[in-house]
């Protein structure tokens, strides 16, 4: 049903969205992101695609998002579709905030982006969006949460999930080693072990990786930090990874 | 014109308006009343032009039913109000909404009320009032409020208010509907 590719927003003969169905593709040969969902709160673990000496990176993240001070996301997929999606999620959180004085709900926002993406599925006969996402941050309803969602507009809680490439691998070796009740430190192991077995190496190198965490600290405000180079290093080191020295 | 006035006490929040419905010189209803409930523990107590009050009181009512029932949350007062003074806000520069609120709410944050008018200002208070009442009963609000009023010494602090306007106020105002807030829900007084 090669034929039935072309149109968009037409079934096949099988029932099945072929265009749907291979932007799906397009994620799973995209960089591969890793969300852990802790008691502590929420890693978010992804791989650099592109990592050129070249690239002035210092400031700029390509895969990890600020949506609001309460949420943020993880992109595998297009990046220029990511953004787009980025910017529409950013002005309906602050709208939210302008009507309510509040956080919103992260299943929420979630679902408003989802709604866009759906919306190029079924109407105007242009692509869908190539990209998926994972939500993760706190809200007061349910508390720490974590959330992916893909080109064709579904969104599912998770407890741990991995997107991209092999996600596959990386799912079911997080299926057999999540554990209720993590702390921080072991989500964030969980978490760059499951990575590296999606970049399948045993030397990876900390300029690849880009991990981030949300917590609470004690005075019970919500805290999100990335880890520099050199906390990445202790991280790999500490799980025992052989780390490649950057040329 | 309409009285609503009300106050936090310890465990509850209370709002109190008049029943009487008024149009040019005539007197149309003395049993009307204007506090809506929202959801089980928000109170809106309203004042002002008829139409607007029953339309812009169903409005917010119906808005704030369907974001529970679309997104299973039940929003807080502190979030209620800040909607309803959005509202507002949009409306004054486009076709007013002739009505000032009181609302009165029960929630984690404990009891509490908040004061809007219908230029879209928006405070939370701990005692309060709008119309012509105001005026009459704002000096024995300030007087006889104190923190952590019980539910009898804010009945009775409710009868002071209420004689008061019947005695001086120029309309007559003979009947005044009393509802508050707990945790346990909506109550008529």
């Amino acid at each position: 049903s090669r034929r039935y590719d072309t149109k968009t927003n037409a079934f096949s003969s099988d029932g099945r969205l072929m265009q749907v169905e291979n932007a799906l593709e397009g994620i799973n040969q995209a960089g591969s992101s890793i969300g852990i969902l802790t008691d502590e709160g929420i890693t978010f673990a992804c791989e650099r695609d592109v990592s050129s000496s070249l690239l002035e990176l210092s400031k700029h993240s390509e895969e990890i998002f600020c949506l609001d001070r309460h949420v943020h996301c993880v992109v595998s997929g297009l990046a220029a579709d990511a953004n787009l999606l980025i910017e529409v999620s950013r002005v309906h959180s602050q709208r939210f905030r302008y009507s309510y004085r509040e956080n919103i709900p992260i299943q929420e926002l979630v679902r408003h982006v989802c709604d866009i993406k759906q919306r190029y599925t079924q109407v105007g006969g242009q692509r869908p969006f190539g990209a998926a996402f994972l939500f993760g941050g706190w809200d007061k309803t349910f508390k720490f949460q974590l959330y992916s969602s893909d080109p064709s507009g579904n969104f599912a809680g998770w407890k741990a999930i991995a997107i991209g490439k092999n996600h596959v691998a990386a799912n079911s070796f997080l299926k057999e080693n999540y554990q209720e009740g993590m702390t921080m430190t072991q989500g964030l192991d969980l978490a760059v072990k499951a990575l590296c077995k999606t970049i399948d190496t045993t030397n990876p190198s900390p300029d690849k990786l880009e991990i981030m965490y949300m917590t609470k600290n004690e005075a019970g405000e919500l805290v999100a930090k990335t880890l520099n180079e050199k906390e990445v290093l202790e991280l790999l080191q500490r799980n025992n990874f052989q780390v490649k020295q950057k040329e | 014109m309409d009285t609503v006035f009300g106050f936090v006490g310890k465990d509850f929040a209370l709002v109190a308006t008049d029943c009487g419905v008024a149009y040019s010189i005539m007197r149309f209803s003395d049993t009307e009343d204007k506090i809506m409930a929202v959801d089980d523990n928000k109170l809106f107590a309203m004042g002002g032009e008829i139409g607007d009050r029953l339309n812009f009181g169903e409005y917010i009512q119906k808005n704030i039913h369907l974001y529970t029932f679309r997104t299973g949350i039940k929003l807080n007062v502190r979030e209620a109000a800040n909607y309803t003074r959005s509202e507002l806000a949009y409306a004054i520069r486009n076709g007013p909404y002739q009505v000032n609120l009181l609302i009165g709410g029960f929630d984690e944050e404990g009891p509490s009320l908040y004061w809007l008018d219908y230029l879209g200002t928006l405070q939370k208070l701990t005692r309060g009032a709008h119309g012509y009442g105001a005026y009459f009963v704002s000096g024995l609000l300030d007087n006889w409020f104190k923190p952590d009023l019980t539910l009898d010494e804010g009945i009775e602090l409710v009868k002071k208010c209420i004689n008061e306007v019947q005695t001086r106020f120029l309309m007559s105002q003979k009947n005044f509907v009393v509802k508050i807030v707990t945790k346990d829900g909506i109550r008529v007084i």
